[in-house]
């Protein structure tokens, strides 16, 4: 009697091990799910492999050029344009000089056309991001599809992730940024003080079937697309032009390009 | 024995009530950078880790010295330090504090902490930088409190104590290895970047601790007449002179690789430091003080006729703690982060704001090892070993 009682709850107990063991990575694998195909704009935004970028430098001619890109980012995240401290100031995409944005590649006799030419900088959306690896929390992780996004409600603001970007671009939240953001975009959050942000490729944007921000702000200048498919259009790009990268050579794998 | 902490002179409680004026004051300070952020403080996007971190960094090595007794005491027996062992364990206790007291004040979001522990990262070197600092600092509560409370109740020390002990020799090791982790393995910041650092870090752990140990040892003698034992003494500081030499060592092998290599990125952080670079050289007067104090130290610290005299062992050593703290609680840290991955420079100094929160996290230290090291005297002078 006794040994029947035993071995039934032995039974239960391995039956509930299990249970709890086999949903344990199901209900990891189910943090996002693609919004139903039929509403989306271009059904095409939302089944990238692996999203990457390519940034023709040779179209950004005026201030102007950049300075709609930016805008465009900025108004659609909530960037604020000016803190108080200009060395706090938070950063999704940018414009910097030749030897900034690529200081391994510096040349004494660089070409004019080069030297005083600006280039947008983002986040490389690295393959092998050394951001996702450092995080204490999973506060900023990898999604399937190669974008590197931000949990803004779980981020401690240790900002070690800062210390491992190689590339700058994240920006950590100082102080609150709502007061310094001009013009509220209601359906994107605003970001409390203590967290680190940067660019996400747009992925609520994606979501919905869109081109990121500054790609629909760019004229054809930037080109965005799935690095996965040997079809695509940003293959093709890449197919036809020399590319280069932000410091390639540290192993993350940059999925931003640069035809200069 | 907990309670030995309550009965004191009039000069402990003043000392107390001083502690718990600085930590009131600098959590004034803490308060309103809770509730403006870290705007506060000279940090920004291209410096994003400060004197908090630099601190932080400084006090584990602090707290890792603590082996440096307790491998020569429960390895090879060295009966000389019977006296100031205690005084070693509880130094790890508070210094640990100091260094959790350090990484909290610096969270943007402090009240989301727990999630370390409830979102557990095994890819992230601060997940283990976690479980390591708040391990080594349950080992020496335990293995400290109760080898005293044997000693209080005049018994042998407990055996479950042994295995602890043990645990902890490496476990003092790792806690800086660790730390060391955190800045040697980011790909883009040239001057971590480095093999060696896990290595230097330890060596300076085990100087800089060391001659805080003994300084500190020595104003407690002064204060309440408990003798650690001069031989005791001289023993540390032949251990302290070795592990300066070893710093030393491995700080030229930093400039050697930089310098005839002749690859700027190794260079950069260097020639900032100690020349400047690009007419920014906030920190270059403090990195000659620490040269020169780091040198100096050592001229009192190898010739055994100097280092046996106590008045020149404490010139000696505050020379020796000077050095190591600009080296590591402030240029190493910031250092790292200059130039920019622009290759650019954005300096920093620390602003008011945070060197008064940081004031309140000495303090708190201070206060722990005050504490500590009463009931540890008190019990002595008790039982008669005093």
């Amino acid at each position: 009697m006794d040994n029947k009682r035993r071995n039934f709850l032995k039974a239960v107990g391995i039956a509930a091990g299990l249970g709890i063991g086999g949903g344990f990575p199901l209900c990891l694998e189910a943090s996002y799910a693609p919004e139903n195909e039929e509403y989306l704009k271009d059904p095409e935004m939302n089944k990238g492999q692996r999203w990457g970028m390519v940034i023709d430098t040779r179209k950004f001619k005026t201030e102007a050029d950049f300075q709609r890109v930016i805008d465009a980012c900025d108004k659609a995240h909530n960037i604020p344009e000016k803190v108080a401290n200009p060395r706090q100031e938070i950063k999704w995409i940018w414009k910097d000089e030749f030897e900034h944005v690529f200081p391994a590649k510096e040349n004494p006799y660089l070409a004019e056309r080069i030297k005083d030419k600006k280039f947008l900088l983002l986040c490389n959306q690295c393959d092998n991001p050394p951001c996702v690896r450092v995080c204490p929390t999973k506060a900023t992780f990898q999604r399937q599809d190669g974008i590197v996004m931000m949990d803004y409600h779980r981020c401690i603001g240790c900002r070690y992730c800062m210390a491992a970007c190689p590339y700058g671009s994240r920006s950590f939240n100082f102080c609150n940024p709502a007061p310094y953001v001009k013009e509220k975009n209601k359906d994107f959050p605003t970001r409390t003080r203590g967290v680190v942000e940067k660019c996400n490729f747009c992925a609520e944007r994606l979501e919905q079937g869109l081109q990121p921000a500054c790609v629909e702000a760019s004229n054809g200048a930037i080109i965005f697309g799935d690095l996965a498919d040997p079809n695509s259009h940003i293959r093709q790009v890449l197919k036809e032009n020399y590319t280069i990268r932000r410091k390639a050579d540290l192993g993350t794998n940059p999925c931003v390009f640069y035809i200069v | 024995m907990l309670e030995k902490a309550l009965y004191g002179g009039k000069k402990y409680w003043a000392w107390v009530i001083f502690l718990l004026f600085l930590i009131g004051l600098g959590s004034i300070f803490y308060i309103i950078q809770l509730n403006k952020g870290l705007m506060v403080t000279g940090m920004g996007r291209d410096v994003s880790w400060g004197f908090y971190i630099a601190q932080f960094t400084y006090f584990v090595g602090v707290a890792a010295s603590a082996v440096m007794l307790v491998l020569p005491f429960y390895f090879h027996d060295v009966k000389k330090f019977e006296r100031i062992i205690v005084l070693g364990e509880f130094m790890a206790v508070a210094s640990v504090i100091i260094c959790l007291g350090f990484i909290v004040v610096d969270l943007g979001q402090p009240q989301r902490l727990m999630n370390v522990l409830l979102h557990p990262t095994p890819n992230s070197i601060l997940f283990w930088d976690m479980i390591v600092l708040n391990g080594y600092l349950l080992l020496n509560i335990v293995i400290g409190w109760y080898n005293l409370h044997a000693e209080y109740k005049r018994v042998s020390h407990y055996k479950w104590i042994k295995p602890l002990v043990y645990l902890s020799i490496p476990w003092a090791f790792s806690i800086h290895t660790v730390t060391a982790f955190l800045y040697q393995g980011l790909p883009g910041r040239h001057f971590w970047l480095t093999a060696i650092m896990a290595a230097r870090f330890l060596s300076s752990a085990f100087c800089s601790g060391p001659a805080i140990l003994v300084l500190l040892a020595l104003i407690l003698k002064k204060v309440t007449k408990y003798d650690p034992g001069k031989e005791a003494i001289q023993v540390i500081a032949k251990i302290i002179t070795y592990a300066m030499i070893a710093n030393v060592f491995f700080f030229l092998l930093e400039v050697f690789t930089a310098f005839y290599s002749n690859i700027p990125g190794h260079e950069h952080t260097l020639v900032y430091l100690f020349s400047g670079l690009h007419g920014h050289d906030a920190l270059v007067g403090w990195m000659w003080i620490m040269a020169i104090c780091g040198l100096t130290s050592l001229v009192f610290l190898i010739p055994p006729q100097f280092r046996n005299k106590s008045e020149l062992l404490v010139v000696g050593l505050i020379l020796l703690i000077s050095a190591t703290w600009i080296d590591k609680g402030l240029g190493l840290v910031v250092g790292g982060f200059i130039p920019n991955p622009f290759e650019t420079i954005t300096e920093y100094a620390p602003t008011g704001p945070e060197l008064m929160i940081s004031l309140m996290i000495y303090a708190t230290g201070l206060l722990v090892l005050t504490v500590l090291w009463k009931v540890a005297v008190s019990v002595k002078k008790e039982i008669g070993t005093f």
